[in-house]
């Protein structure tokens, strides 16, 4: 039953995957223009060299075949030529995710351990003023466009107290005596990437928290524990915080396409060397591949990641395994 | 036995909007929107001429002062004005895109419910498609595609937000389904058509107004974002807009706050008013959540 369970999840996510594979073919080839088009406005190309040129990318052969000649391509790492970079598209993102996913470890670490800690708080709290601020300060969180906060943290620590450096990974043109200084100066550049990005993500995970710790404080077997006489601390570390705990891991599952989207605006308005920087300069380059190339690698990244916090998540709830 | 159902709905109504009044959290969000949604109305009265136009405009990013009381921006537009028109712009597309999402999460949802077997599997991989893929990305690649224009913004947000509603209304329409009722008319034999709009819509519908909120707070969001990306339209005047062309004249790192803080303030006052008031129905209709 477990097993079928756990198939039935793989063999979705495996659809899914193939929708996204099937739309972004389709969806990039109802653009305006294709390379053709684009080449035929040259008026020293002849007939013959576009025809030429069409079975060259396959374009004169049936639909299908040339789907086929997609997944082919995809399935051998060709994303095509990125038409700023001049590089093949897989090398240019390859390049990116370092960065990308340090900062977003960072951050989800920062958001994790303030989330549960507020979230915690403010259901033990509840109905007090200490809640209601709680509460108040993630729905702020929560409603904040990720960017804007960026902004702002711009405005007071670099124009204002000039503390920090406004964005990049690294000082322009700084030489390092060793690679200690290097990581010190990288750091410098990722605090406030990564605490912006991290409290854009507190909100949620306080807001789940909370709602989580209510449900399982209700509880008979809280009441039970109390009953016996144990500590309020001790009851709330022991007894209660390890079965709210489980809802998280799904939370944090789902969240991923918003921390996508969150990369996004935060590289951009910090000019992090990353996957989505990249795909802000994909975007306003209008560079189709590699923007196309972005698309179906984020995303079947998170589609992949949402079936692992599955199979994690019947891992941990002993009582999943029924 | 109409009068009678139309009176208990009536006072369940009622009791709802006390609730609402009472519970702070709501009346603020309320108070909140109800503000914005008045500074939209009377926009052409406080603001008589068209922002983009240029003619009214003075001399570029100047901070606050008499005559322009938010300052300037780099095209010496007064920002206040600007803002009041941008408030049209975005709660048009936030409500537009949001009717939209509403429309195609219901009717799929009550499809797939409805339907069952091969139908509801193929609407519920498809509804799966657009919940777990991000959304971000795959509104910017959809914008990217069908080109910049207010329109295309509607459509992208609304065609992209529905999956959230259409699960929830196939969960709440299996369960109609079930009732006797629904099997009474299925027995007097009326069509698949007549037990969807009139039996199973009715009882979806509370389900379909909480998910409103949640969705029109996402689709203020969301346009503000895809502009301040870039993929706004350049011919309209929205909150987005403005973040946008504040960020490309770098007005955070030259301090001019005046440009850029109150569009996103008015953003997050929207978003949060919606949140407010989703956050507080959760508490009113979910018994669980009561105090004890």
């Amino acid at each position: 039953m477990r097993k079928r369970r756990l198939l039935k999840k793989i063999v979705y996510a495996l659809i899914t995957v193939f929708f996204v594979l099937v739309f972004n073919y389709f969806l990039f080839r109802i653009l305006p223009g294709d390379v053709v088009s684009m080449l035929s406005r040259n008026a020293k190309i002849s007939p013959e060299m576009i025809e030429n040129i069409r079975a060259a990318y396959g374009l004169d052969l049936p639909w299908y075949e040339q789907f086929a000649l997609y997944l082919r391509d995809l399935f051998t790492g060709n994303l095509g030529t990125s038409f700023t970079y001049k590089k093949p598209v897989i090398e240019v993102i390859g390049g990116k995710i370092l960065p990308t996913v340090v900062l977003l470890g960072v951050a989800e670490i920062i958001a994790i351990l303030i989330g549960i800690f507020f979230g915690v708080v403010s259901a033990w709290k509840r109905g007090k003023a200490l809640d209601t601020g709680l509460l108040t300060t993630s729905l702020l969180l929560y409603s904040m466009p990720v960017f804007w906060f960026g902004m702002i943290l711009v405005l007071i620590f670099s124009a204002t107290l000039q503390l920090l450096p406004t964005g990049g990974m690294v000082t322009p043109g700084r030489l390092y005596a060793d690679s200690w200084a290097r990581m010190a100066d990288i750091g410098r550049h990722m605090v406030m990437p990564a605490i912006c990005m991290g409290l854009a993500m507190v909100g949620e995970y306080a807001i789940t928290m909370r709602s989580t710790m209510i449900d399982v404080l209700q509880e008979d077997y809280i009441t039970t524990a109390r009953a016996k006489g144990f500590g309020e601390s001790y009851v709330l570390r022991k007894h209660a915080l390890p079965n709210a705990m489980l809802p998280m891991i799904t939370i944090i599952a789902i969240n991923l396409g918003l921390i996508v989207g969150g990369a996004i605006q935060i590289e951009t308005v910090f000019s992090w060397p990353g996957l989505g920087n990249l795909m802000y300069t994909a975007l306003n380059n209008r560079d189709y591949p590699l923007l196309q190339g972005l698309f179906l690698i984020v995303t079947v990244s998170v589609i992949l990641a949402n079936v692992l916090a599955d199979l994690l998540y019947e891992l941990v709830d002993p009582r999943v395994k029924s | 036995m109409n009068n009678i159902r139309a009176s208990l709905r009536k006072r369940e109504f009622i009791e709802f909007c006390s609730q609402v009044y009472h519970n702070k959290m709501a009346f603020a969000g309320t108070i909140i929107l109800f503000f914005f949604i008045l500074m939209a109305v009377l926009g052409p009265l406080i603001v008589p001429f068209d922002v983009l136009d240029f003619g009214a405009a003075g001399d570029v990013l100047q901070p606050p002062s008499q005559g322009h009381l938010l300052g300037t921006d780099d095209m010496g537009r007064d920002v206040l004005a600007y803002l009041v028109s941008g408030s049209r712009v975005s709660l048009l597309v936030g409500s537009l895109a949001t009717a939209l999402s509403m429309v195609v999460g219901t009717v799929i949802g009550i499809v797939a419910g409805y339907s069952g077997k091969a139908i509801d599997n193929i609407l519920m991989r498809l509804t799966d498609f657009f919940l777990v893929i991000p959304w971000l990305p795959l509104m910017m690649v959809l914008a990217a595609v069908l080109g910049t224009s207010i329109w295309n913004i509607i459509i992208v947000i609304g065609m992209t937000s529905w999956a959230g509603t259409a699960r929830v209304v196939r969960a709440q329409t299996l369960s109609v389904r079930e009732q006797q009722f629904v099997e009474r008319t299925i027995s007097i034999g009326a069509d698949s058509r007549h037990i969807m709009l009139r039996h199973i819509l009715p009882n979806v519908f509370p389900l379909i107004f909480a998910n409103t909120i949640l969705v029109a707070a996402i689709a203020i969001t969301s346009e503000t974002t895809l502009s301040f990306l870039g993929l706004g339209d350049p011919t309209t005047a929205s909150w987005g807009m403005m973040l946008h062309y504040a960020f490309e004249a770098g007005a955070t790192s030259q301090g001019a706050y005046w440009f850029f803080l109150p569009p996103g303030m008015c953003v997050v006052a929207v978003v949060l008013a919606f949140t407010f008031i989703g956050y507080a129905f959760d508490e009113i209709l979910n018994p669980k959540l009561r105090q004890r």
